[in-house]
């Protein structure tokens, strides 16, 4: 079976200048450098790492609203084009996302049922009467009744704008969904709400989702398969049951320890990492974790390593992982 | 690796350092006078980490912001605070002053603009160190020095002249804490201190409090919407809802044996690392608006528990067990 969406070798470098001295300096920023992917049908992906590793960046890639410095994005077999010409607009369909922030997603003049039921008249669906019906319906399904359909955005909780910018992205019945950090911006309570209700929509119309998300907790509740980036690369994908009790990269590793525990009082394996990534602007060669890394060897400076195969679903991008793979009597443990 | 949590006997507990009674907040005036804060009742003791957990607009970070005087015309503060034995709620700003930073200090959730931009994070240090410790020139850089060495800054001496921008967000929020330290306090209020911060930097940040605070000896207030983050570092919770205190308890009991609603819902409804896979259960509803609080008990309308009296009565905190308080009619000893 062909996989829904197939992410080949992407990358995306920015031009930027960068102040140095009284002068501008032209640089190239590394925002994605080389991440491939499948992500199948009904599926979840997430995306997890920290803040400027490049998950935003693949998004916007995936559904084409940037064009890729390398690389390509086929969506059903078809690559998608950052062009916007008829057929972007016609992949436009299947594929719709999700934001953060629901009060900036929204038009904040415009009640909440014009704007669930905006993508059917953009894309020429049915006549008023049915649109009508169908956002209807829609809103009720996702647990926004009949008081609220004519309320405008400033008008309802954060929860509930979350909904409806959830339902004005599957009213077009979509297999895939971008979700950019969907529940981070909402109140505990809000987000198992929320989250829920991701997770009966995908079980209820088979729609597919790119999860991307800083928060771990979430990720692991949602996902199929996790995939760790560190400044544009992926450096180890897993489903998210191995992922957290194995972590195999020295990223992951601390990511995962690092996430907080309710029950799990003391962390016996917690190892923080020291300092900050370095900036995507001043990138070595070799391995780009070699800095923050305990591990890093000789290898880790000269050679990148490349995201290998372990078993049929897990690879790891580490020149110490790979080695162990090869060598199964090393012991893991000297890892953590 | 260093131990995460301190656990101190509760049965001889430590003197109280801080204690607010009967706090009420409210902003505005007339018809448009909202209540956010209905009587709260806190109590600080010498050296021990209480965390104060709860969600957005449930009065937590106003609790201390209230007590410190930091609120401004709009808000009409009421209640007994009390510092070691004083009273300091009334205070002119001039007493105030001489209490925030010297004996309760405060860091806020986004370093970055709790920084200066204009000013070299040294020179911000050393206004600290002067006014705090009354030390000038040499003497002042070298204890401003000092204290980025204790909040691990490497190369203190040249980040001593670099500007906000130029440092990462967890640098930034080192140099707060640093700040905050200046004033040798008694207490550190953490006002949501890593939610701004990336999961392996929250990690450091949080190691880093509690070493401070153990090498200090100072209490701390850790406020947080993250339970998993007071677990870790709190003895003592105190989960707020809608302006009221719901629940307070030993961290080790209250994740045990938590007996309000809402704490329960707050314990199943974050996704866990530790646990298996399940789905969430979620607290159904929302929480309710400060003016528009129900006659009852606030979280009556979202609670799958409630009975004929929760509707009409507000439930008082009262106690279960030793060190263990919940403000709920189903609660009992």
């Amino acid at each position: 079976m062909t996989p829904l969406l197939q992410v080949q070798e992407l990358r995306k470098h920015f031009q930027v200048s960068v102040p140095e001295g009284w002068r501008q300096r032209k640089a190239n920023l590394r925002a994605v450098d080389g991440i491939s992917f499948d992500l199948h049908a009904g599926q979840t992906l997430g995306l997890v790492g920290e803040s400027g590793c490049g998950k935003t960046t693949t998004a916007r890639l995936v559904l084409g609203l940037t064009e890729a410095t390398h690389g390509q994005v086929l969506f059903n077999g078809q690559p998608v084009a950052a062009k916007r010409d008829a057929t972007w607009r016609a992949q436009r369909q299947n594929m719709q996302m999700v934001y953060q922030n629901p009060l900036g997603a929204l038009d904040r003049r415009l009640n909440v049922i014009s704007q669930v039921q905006e993508p059917l008249l953009i894309h020429g669906l049915g006549d008023a009467l049915s649109r009508t019906e169908q956002a209807q319906d829609l809103m009720v399904s996702m647990g926004l009744p009949k008081p609220l359909w004519h309320r405008y955005p400033h008008e309802l909780s954060g929860g509930q704008r979350q909904r409806v910018v959830l339902a004005r992205a599957l009213i077009l019945k979509p297999s895939l969904l971008v979700c950019d950090e969907p529940v981070s911006a909402l109140d505990v309570s809000i987000q198992a709400q929320v989250i829920n209700l991701l997770q009966d929509v995908q079980e209820r119309m088979g729609v597919a989702y790119l999860f991307i998300s800083h928060d771990l907790k979430v990720v692991r509740q949602v996902s199929d398969q996790v995939a760790v980036m560190y400044l544009g690369h992926i450096v180890e994908q897993a489903p998210p049951q191995q992922l957290f009790s194995e972590p195999l990269h020295p990223y992951s590793q601390a990511l995962v320890s690092s996430v907080p525990s309710l029950w799990q009082r003391s962390n016996p394996k917690r190892h923080i990492l020291q300092g900050d990534p370095p900036s995507p602007l001043s990138l070595q060669s070799g391995c780009v974790f070699q800095n923050r890394c305990p591990h890093a060897q000789a290898i880790c400076r000269e050679v990148p390593p490349r995201l290998t195969p372990l078993t049929s679903e897990r690879q790891v991008a580490c020149h110490l992982v790979s080695e162990q793979a090869v060598l199964p009597d090393a012991p893991l443990e000297s890892l953590a | 690796m260093t131990e995460l949590t301190i656990h101190q006997p509760h049965q001889s507990s430590p003197p109280v350092l801080v204690s607010l009674r009967g706090l009420t907040v409210s902003f505005g005036s007339g018809a448009s006078r909202v209540q956010v804060l209905h009587g709260l009742d806190l109590d600080v003791h010498v050296g021990e980490s209480l965390g104060l957990v709860g969600e957005s607009g449930c009065g937590k970070s106003v609790t201390w912001l209230a007590a410190l005087g930091l609120l401004g015309a709009n808000a009409q503060v009421q209640g007994e605070f009390r510092l070691a034995g004083e009273r300091f709620d009334g205070l002119s700003d001039k007493a105030l002053s001489l209490i925030r930073g010297r004996r309760i200090a405060m860091i806020f959730q986004d370093p970055a603009s709790a920084l200066n931009p204009v000013h070299r994070i040294g020179q911000q240090l050393l206004e600290a160190v002067s006014l705090h410790k009354g030390l000038k020139g040499e003497a002042a850089r070298a204890q401003a020095v000092r204290l980025l060495d204790q909040v691990h800054i490497p190369n203190a001496r040249q980040r001593f002249d670099a500007y906000p921008h130029e440092l990462s967000g967890g640098m930034n929020q080192r140099v707060m804490i640093a700040m905050a330290l200046a004033g040798e306090p008694d207490l550190l209020i953490a006002d949501e201190p890593t939610t701004a911060l990336d999961a392996t930097i929250q990690a450091q940040i949080l190691d880093l409090l509690s070493e401070v605070r153990r090498d200090q000896g100072m209490a701390m207030v850790l406020i947080s919407h993250d339970l998993s983050v007071i677990a870790q570092e709190c003895s003592r919770v105190m989960v707020m809802y809608a302006g009221r205190a719901a629940e307070t308890a030993a961290t080790d009991n209250l994740f045990r044996t938590a007996k309000h609603p809402y704490t329960q819902g707050l314990l199943s409804c974050v996704p866990d690392v530790a646990s298996p896979q399940k789905r969430l259960t979620a607290i159904p509803g929302q929480v309710p608006e400060a003016g528009r609080l129900p006659k009852g008990c606030s979280f009556e309308p979202r609670c799958a528990q409630s009975m004929a009296q929760c509707s009409g009565l507000v439930p008082m905190l009262s106690s279960v067990e030793p060190d263990h308080q919940v403000a709920c009619f189903l609660a009992t000893p």
